[in-house]
């Protein structure tokens, strides 16, 4: 087994709300390893993003971390000064943002930009230009050094994500963390940047951390998953085991509400009755329970432990424990 | 941006024209004959008939102005009834004083509102924004002739660090002199444009771009100053430009209660003598200046932001 890059160890992590603490994620673990493509799938709202600028240490003012490590090669991100995180971002870890409509600076000119994320280098301006044109090149985009001089709004949709990319792998990081890169995209362009992601990855032989709720996307790109519910997780492993043997109820809705799953002619698209509990006030036991339907009197109890089911296959149910099959 | 500025200025150069044309055929539309509110009750019928021909007003009213149009062309406002001198080099000889005193509160107030702005958002509910919030709002209470009384009193008379009235003489005599009007007419822009950058670069702040830079480890000083402050400053230039015609009102209480001579001292005297050339060309010089100022503000606009520069 290779050694692990990123490790999230048992983060837990609450906003400060007038209300009082949002419990936005609890006793987080899973990691990532060397050259490794790990997927996060989860609904809207169970914690994803709020994991990720976690990891990045670019939290709201509100955000307050309570317990857990995030250790990226061995060093707890979460202990280190400012100077020194900032001396990580853009350098060992890249992220490539959701929208790619909103992600670039629109008074900037492109070359600008991508000028200024080399601020590490000694490189003179011209290099650094002609570094950045390469880039440009490498993720597809035509007459790359005439476009430096353009301006976001210039570019297309695609386009404008294939220059993230570009951006976020120019600094040859260990690990690029891919926010729902294609979700604003549609389905053809969708496609052509996963592709693009999986050849750079094989070039640059980093490690990606890709977040999505699209479990066609995940399954294709993806090693290995973590699947996420209202700031927990409920399920991880590699692809395939996810996948053809969920061990948790959330997975199995999950993989049956995704539309290219679904192979006859429905005329109500599947969902997942209910809503997912309010995390300023939880309550106990398993947070899936009022949305499941195989909840038994344990589930309100108790609250079901992350177990190693099978080589590197976790669950939090208490329906793979001895007593379910009685 | 060539194009953009030519087509920008054609606008302008539009705009005043409808402007100077309803000016100029509401002033003649005011009941009165100028010939005797200039002459006088006493004035002979000959020398009444002698002036109604020379500003051509026995023409119709549609060559009337064609020849102020005419005239304009050639840089001719038309002749004080009183100096007999010509309106242009009047104007003209007051217009610097005023420029000064505009572009001076502006400098002033714009850098002081921007830097205070930019502060109080980078550093939002601290103590120091809510300081910055209650100065500004009082600032921008404060009307231009209050602060200048007030100003006057305190800084002139009492403290006497700066002279009190006229326009002095050299640069530095000058620069002396503007110190007080321009603070008076300034103060309120301070608060304003303050205002007006705090809540513009918060919003910036909080827009994704921000996340990008700074998740690339860009300095976070470079971040506001240049990745923020750059797209928070575009509504602010536009609000200076238009906010031009407010200051040159405000120029006006300025011009009279520290006695410092300019366009709003000489509209006010001329109105007051009843003096029409002279009005009418200040007022033409002030709607210049106006429509010059908007115009310069959209395209320093556009030089800021590539976006606006397709959207003509």
């Amino acid at each position: 087994m290779t050694e692990s890059l990123l490790e999230i160890d048992r983060l837990s992590v609450d906003y400060e709300t007038a209300r009082g603490d949002l419990k936005a994620l609890r006793d987080i673990s899973f990691d990532v390893r060397k050259g490794e493509i790990v997927g996060i799938v989860g609904e809207s709202g169970c914690g994803k993003s709020t994991l990720i600028s976690s990891i990045l240490r670019l939290t709201a003012p509100n955000t307050r971390f309570r317990q857990g490590a995030v250790r990226f090669k061995g060093e707890d991100l979460l202990q280190l000064p400012e100077r020194k995180m900032r001396n990580l971002r853009g350098a060992d870890i890249s992220i490539v943002f959701q929208d790619p409509m909103q992600t670039h600076n629109p008074v900037l000119s492109i070359g600008q930009q991508m000028l200024d994320i080399q601020h590490r280098s000694k490189a003179s301006k011209a290099e650094k230009r002609a570094r950045a044109a390469q880039m440009l090149g490498a993720v597809g985009i035509p007459d790359p050094e005439a476009r430096l001089a353009q301006f976001p709004h210039e570019f297309s949709g695609g386009m404008r994500q294939r220059i993230a990319i570009a951006m976020a792998l120019m600094s040859e990081p260990d690990l690029l963390i891919a926010d729902e890169p294609t979700t604003a995209l549609d389905a053809t362009l969708e496609v052509q940047i996963i592709e693009r992601l999986q050849e750079l990855q094989q070039e640059f032989n980093c490690a990606i951390l890709f977040i999505s709720h699209h479990l066609g996307v995940i399954a294709e790109l993806c090693d290995r998953v973590v699947v996420m519910y209202a700031g927990a997780v409920v399920e991880s492993g590699e692809v395939r085991e996810i996948f053809h043997d969920p061990k948790h109820p959330y997975t199995r809705r999950l993989i049956d509400c995704d539309p290219g799953h679904i192979k006859e002619r429905a005329r109500v698209l599947p969902t997942i009755p209910g809503e997912v509990p309010d995390l300023a006030n939880l309550p106990g036991g398993c947070i899936f329970r009022d949305r499941c339907d195989q909840a038994m009197p344990r589930c309100t109890a108790e609250v079901p432990p992350l177990d190693q089911l099978k080589n590197g296959h976790h669950a939090a149910c208490w329906l793979n424990h001895k007593e379910a099959a009685e | 941006m060539l194009l953009y500025a030519i087509r920008r200025f054609g606008l302008a150069l539009l705009i005043l024209i409808v402007a100077v044309t309803v000016m100029f055929l509401m002033i003649r539309a005011v009941p009165g004959d100028p010939v005797q509110i200039m002459l006088g009750p006493r004035a002979t019928p000959e020398l009444q008939a002698r002036l109604t021909a020379e500003l051509a007003l026995d023409q119709p009213i549609w060559k009337q102005l064609l020849i102020f149009y005419g005239n304009l062309m050639q840089g001719d406002l038309g002749i004080d009834v009183f100096s007999g001198r010509s309106v242009t080099a009047i104007v003209f000889e007051q217009l610097p004083h005023t420029l000064w005193l505009i572009l001076g509160s502006i400098a002033w107030s714009a850098t002081l509102g921007i830097a205070l702005g930019a502060y109080a958002a980078a550093h939002p509910n601290t103590l120091i924004d809510r300081i910055t919030a209650a100065i500004s709002v009082s600032f921008v209470a404060a009307p231009a002739f209050v602060v200048a009384l007030l100003s006057l009193l305190i800084f002139a008379v009492n403290l006497q660090w700066f002279p009190a009235i006229g326009a002095g003489e050299g640069f530095w005599g000058r620069l002396d002199h503007l110190v007080l009007p321009a603070f008076a007419i300034g103060l309120s822009w301070v608060g304003y444009i303050a205002r007006l950058v705090r809540a513009s670069m918060l919003e910036v702040m909080g827009e994704s771009h921000i996340r990008t830079a700074r998740a690339f480890g860009i300095h976070e000083r470079r971040v506001v100053m240049v990745y923020a402050l750059r797209i928070a400053i575009l509504p602010v230039v536009t609000v200076i430009g238009v906010g031009m015609g407010f200051l040159l009102s405000s120029a006006v209480f300025a011009e009279i209660v520290f006695a410092r001579p300019g366009l709003g001292k000489l509209v006010i005297d001329s109105i007051t003598t009843r003096n029409y050339p002279i009005v009418m060309g200040s007022v033409l010089i002030s709607t210049g200046l106006f429509v010059v100022s908007t115009a310069l503000a959209d395209l320093i606009n556009a030089w800021l932001d590539p976006r606006a520069r397709t959207a003509a």
